[in-house]
């Protein structure tokens, strides 16, 4: 546990309750039944459904139609399509070049914002801003930005080509057009998570460094990056899963295009339920997505559990 | 305090580092101003290559987002955008406050009481809120469907508090784990019952972290898409959804009457985030990180 602000006595006894230590007391059924029960009919539930569709040829817009069993033979189908593989690949490249681009910006925002100066918390707003719009105002944006023939990205390219510049043109032009939407909007994000990890270094670390006079990069080194790389990977895990889930710019800058060069996973999830209804088939894929993030998670859950103990 | 973070002794920042910093904040800020800009802008500014910087600001757009002129501009119609917003709070509100209730409840449960497999269930729980949002919704509009309950409140309130549940549970329990206990074992032996402990002890010692954990889910359920986008009917459709209708109206995109609401839209959570602004920090790290 990163906590610092307790004294040393206290610190020891409440870790001592944490996660490992069996409790005393009363059972805790009655207060976590209510929420455990809300999350097993809005989403365990479902999770079941789409598991046990997952093996029926099924159409969510046709009732009356029987489902009709088909063993294994939709994920057979998704293994061995290459469009699949194509669009996993599309998001894999996607969500490691965006996590990428945010975790350099964020680090940067970071350095640039974690000392006081007057008028930070103004300008922290700034920054802070896009992070709190919706989504689909930041992909309309982005989309008008975009345009060939409106667009400020457009108008700034053309005085040195002298031809309009469509950024959503080509598979990689589209794909970069996506990655600085999407680090625009959570770089600040992973700003927040940095400046909550340096609030956790330890003053006298950083004030015996100082007397002993080692250089700021030997200081960032030493004390500064050790005590946040938890958190770190924190923001990576977190960011990772959630551009795996990226649904909302796609859907409103590119809409999958050019051709399927920006399908994501969660696109063809959408496209495969609601346009071309073969909810067996989505669920299928669905789960496949389910399992990946399973396994993200646990990353994520033992990343945690490491800051608590390095703590 | 004896152990305080690094933040106590941080030195200002010097002269070079404020003005970098202010103007990366501008230029960061660029599209936002853009959308605010475009808001006031006629059509024909709007669109104007070279952008206009300077230009006359007109009201029309907002009052073209509540209201639309009959064919012959005889007769004013509502667009019906004062009830999505209306929809908007009413679920965001309804639906943190039930995942910060029960969340709350649980997370007590979670950190203080007896429970077999403690670590498996927290766990699964942040499991959920990873998933991907859409492999909820295909079953989801199913089963809605069947049931009846598609497109009314219930629903959709039901699907944010899930939603906001796991994140709930896992931020107030790391508020409750770093409590003093000493005074709730005292209130134990004096014979309150936990619920009265959650109550009177723990609750009003933890207001910052219910703060952070309740702008955090606000903000997430405000600016939501895709579930309201499939899970809404016309009376519950909340603004993220009915500002996509603007977008593909016939006559191409009004940017102006888009940008009118989507500057309505951000004023709220901008509001709430200057006034909570050490608040997002906590949130940022699922509560793990201390204040």
């Amino acid at each position: 546990m990163a906590v610092s602000s307790h004294t040393g006595g206290a610190r020891e006894s409440t870790r001592a309750a944490r996660f490992t230590a069996p409790l005393v007391g009363a059972h805790a059924a009655p207060f976590v039944a209510p929420a455990l029960g809300v999350l097993c009919v809005m989403n365990v539930l479902p999770l079941l459904w789409s598991i046990g569709v997952s093996f029926f040829h099924f159409r969510a817009d046709r009732l009356n139609t029987p489902p009709h069993f088909l063993g294994f033979a939709n994920y057979r189908d998704l293994m061995t399509d290459p469009d699949i593989w194509e669009h996993f690949l599309n998001t894999a490249v996607m969500i490691a070049s965006s996590v990428s681009v945010q975790l350099v910006v964020g680090a940067l925002l970071t350095f640039l914002f974690y000392r006081p100066f007057p008028g930070r918390r103004l300008v922290l707003m700034l920054v802070l801003t896009p992070m709190l719009l919706s989504t689909v105002v930041v992909g309309t944006f982005f989309s008008l930005f975009y345009d060939p023939t409106f667009g400020i990205v457009s108008a700034l390219v053309r005085p040195f080509t002298g031809a309009p510049f469509a950024p959503l043109g080509t598979p990689f032009s589209a794909i970069t057009s996506l990655i600085v939407a999407d680090a625009w909007m959570w770089s600040p994000f992973v700003m927040l998570m940095l400046l909550a990890g340096l609030e956790g270094v330890p003053a006298y670390l950083f004030e015996a460094a100082q007397i002993d006079r080692a250089s700021t990069w030997r200081r960032f080194w030493t004390v500064v990056f050790p005590a946040i790389r938890g958190v770190l990977l924190l923001a990576l895990l977190f960011r990772t899963i959630e551009s795996f889930n990226m649904f909302d710019l796609i859907y409103t800058i590119t809409n999958g295009g050019p051709g399927t060069a920006t399908e994501s996973v969660s696109t063809e999830i959408y496209d495969t339920a609601f346009v071309l209804f073969e909810t067996g088939r989505a669920s299928a894929l669905g789960n496949l997505s389910v399992f990946v993030v399973i396994v993200l998670t646990r990353l994520y859950f033992r990343a945690i559990q490491l800051r608590r103990e390095a703590a | 305090m004896q152990d305080e973070g690094l933040a106590s002794m941080r030195r200002p920042a010097g002269f070079g580092r404020t003005l970098v910093a202010t103007l990366i904040g501008l230029v960061y800020f660029f599209p936002v101003i853009w959308m605010i800009l475009a808001a006031f802008k006629t059509r024909v500014d709007a669109l104007a290559t070279p952008p206009k910087l300077f230009f006359t600001p007109t009201l029309e757009h907002f009052w073209a987002s509540f209201h639309r002129l009959s064919a012959d501009g005889s007769q004013i119609f509502d667009t019906g955008l004062d009830r999505n917003f209306f929809n908007s709070l009413f679920i965001s509100l309804v639906s943190v406050g039930l995942a910060l209730a029960l969340g709350g409840l649980a997370a007590y449960g979670f950190s203080r009481l007896r429970l077999v497999g403690r670590d498996y269930f927290m766990f699964y729980v942040l499991v959920l809120r990873m998933v991907p949002p859409i492999t909820a919704i295909v079953p989801l509009y199913f089963l809605f469907r069947v049931t009846g309950l598609g497109g009314g409140y219930v629903a959709i309130i039901l699907v944010y508090t899930a939603f906001n549940l796991p994140f709930a549970i896992w931020m107030l329990k790391s508020f409750l784990d770093e409590l003093h206990r000493p005074i709730e074992e005292a209130a134990r032996l004096d014979g309150s019952s936990d619920l009265k402990i959650l109550w009177r002890i723990c609750l009003p010692q933890m207001r910052a972290g219910i703060a952070a954990t309740a702008i955090i889910a606000f903000v997430f359920t405000w600016n939501d898409f895709l579930f309201s986008l499939l899970l809404t009917s016309v009376d519950t459709r909340t603004v993220p959804v009915a500002m996509t209708r603007v977008v593909g109206a016939d006559v191409g995109v009004d940017w102006g009457v888009f940008a009118a609401i989507g500057t309505i839209y951000l004023l709220p959570v901008l509001f709430i985030a200057f006034l909570l602004q050490g608040q997002l920090l906590r949130g940022a790290t699922f509560g793990t990180v201390p204040r």
